[in-house]
């Protein structure tokens, strides 16, 4: 394998690690608290509709978009996903934002699933089947776009699904013999560098994607081709650098404006 | 009707997320991007390179709202 193939591998894996993760806890809660039979059933319904989700969305996308316009969708959800990502991070950083810990999350689903009222159907308890389906699906769903966009921009997406899959055994195992959340994984830290990952890959895309409104519809070229992603990577990280020290500032003017 | 609302609700959630003002920042850089870039007075790779900065400064001034708000 090439460098490049490499570090799309560890692309995938990264960003697929920290979903694997959030996913888990969401029904390793439900498994303890409601019953593992509906918990792992919420999981294997996700699965299948997840994998008719990326065949439908994949063929839809592929069939009837031109690659102009694809750029442009795909990359504007990637942007979207990432600076997100970013946001948090840079917040939780400047100690605006508390650090996300899988095993207060764990705590908070585990005390709403005590609480929740006890409805059956089909000897599936409702509310396990439920929350384990949407938190499998909705974290999946964010897997499936990072694999495919990242895997179509190095025109290699079997080697995006490798690291994906190798991610998702991972945290598969490691839950199965740990028997509690990943608390362990540095959460925080993979996010940002995901962050980073995903708002330069969706940057670079959406605004070649503008193109579909230009002329002959095809997309538009960056200053050095490829390279202007390694450059954009560089000005998030810098500018998220300064945001970081800057925000609490902004914070401390902002409440001393409200005080006065 | 709640199958609909829970529908659009998913879609919200996982296309917009915690904070709207990221969305509409994006929106609003790709927008006068391709503003320069239909207008001609650049050349479309320079056009793109703004597009670039402009990300990055619709993406700042969203953080600062954010945190001011």
């Amino acid at each position: 394998m090439t460098g490049a193939t490499w570090g799309l591998v560890a692309s995938a894996f990264v960003a697929s690690i920290v979903e694997f993760v959030e996913a888990l806890t969401i029904v390793l809660a439900m498994g303890v608290t409601r019953g593992w039979r509906s918990a792992i059933t919420g999981v294997v319904a996700a699965l299948v509709a997840l994998t008719a989700f990326t065949f439908v969305t994949g063929y839809a996308l592929q069939t009837w978009l031109p690659e102009a316009l694809l750029q442009l969708v795909v990359g504007t959800l990637l942007l979207i996903f990432g600076l997100q990502w970013l946001r948090k991070a840079i917040l939780r950083s400047s100690g605006l934002k508390a650090l996300h810990d899988e095993e207060e999350e764990f705590a908070a689903q585990t005390a709403a699933a005590r609480d929740a009222a006890k409805k059956s159907r089909f000897g599936i308890d409702t509310f396990a089947f439920v929350v384990s389906f949407k938190g499998v699906f909705l974290e999946g769903v964010e897997i499936v776009f990072i694999v495919i966009t990242f895997g179509l921009s190095a025109n290699n997406v079997p080697a995006a699904v490798g690291g994906a899959v190798v991610a998702g055994l991972l945290v598969l195992i490691a839950g199965a013999v740990a028997h509690k959340p990943l608390a362990m994984v540095p959460e925080n830290t993979l996010k940002y560098g995901v962050g980073l990952l995903l708002a330069s890959f969706g940057a670079y895309w959406a605004v070649e994607g503008l193109g579909v409104f230009v002329g002959e519809g095809t997309s538009l070229h960056w200053p050095g081709g490829d390279w202007a992603i390694l450059a954009l990577l560089v000005a998030w990280f810098a500018i998220s650098r300064v945001m970081v020290r800057a925000l609490p500032g902004v914070k401390d003017r902002q409440r001393q404006e409200v005080a006065a | 009707m709640g199958l609909i609302k829970g529908f659009g609700k998913f879609w919200y959630d996982f296309v917009i997320g915690d904070d709207w003002k990221i969305a509409v920042a994006v929106v609003l850089a790709l927008a006068v991007t391709l503003g320069v870039v239909m207008s001609g007075v650049l050349p479309t790779a320079t056009a793109a390179a703004v597009g670039g900065l402009l990300l990055v400064g619709f993406f700042v001034v969203s953080l600062v709202v954010d945190v001011r708000g």
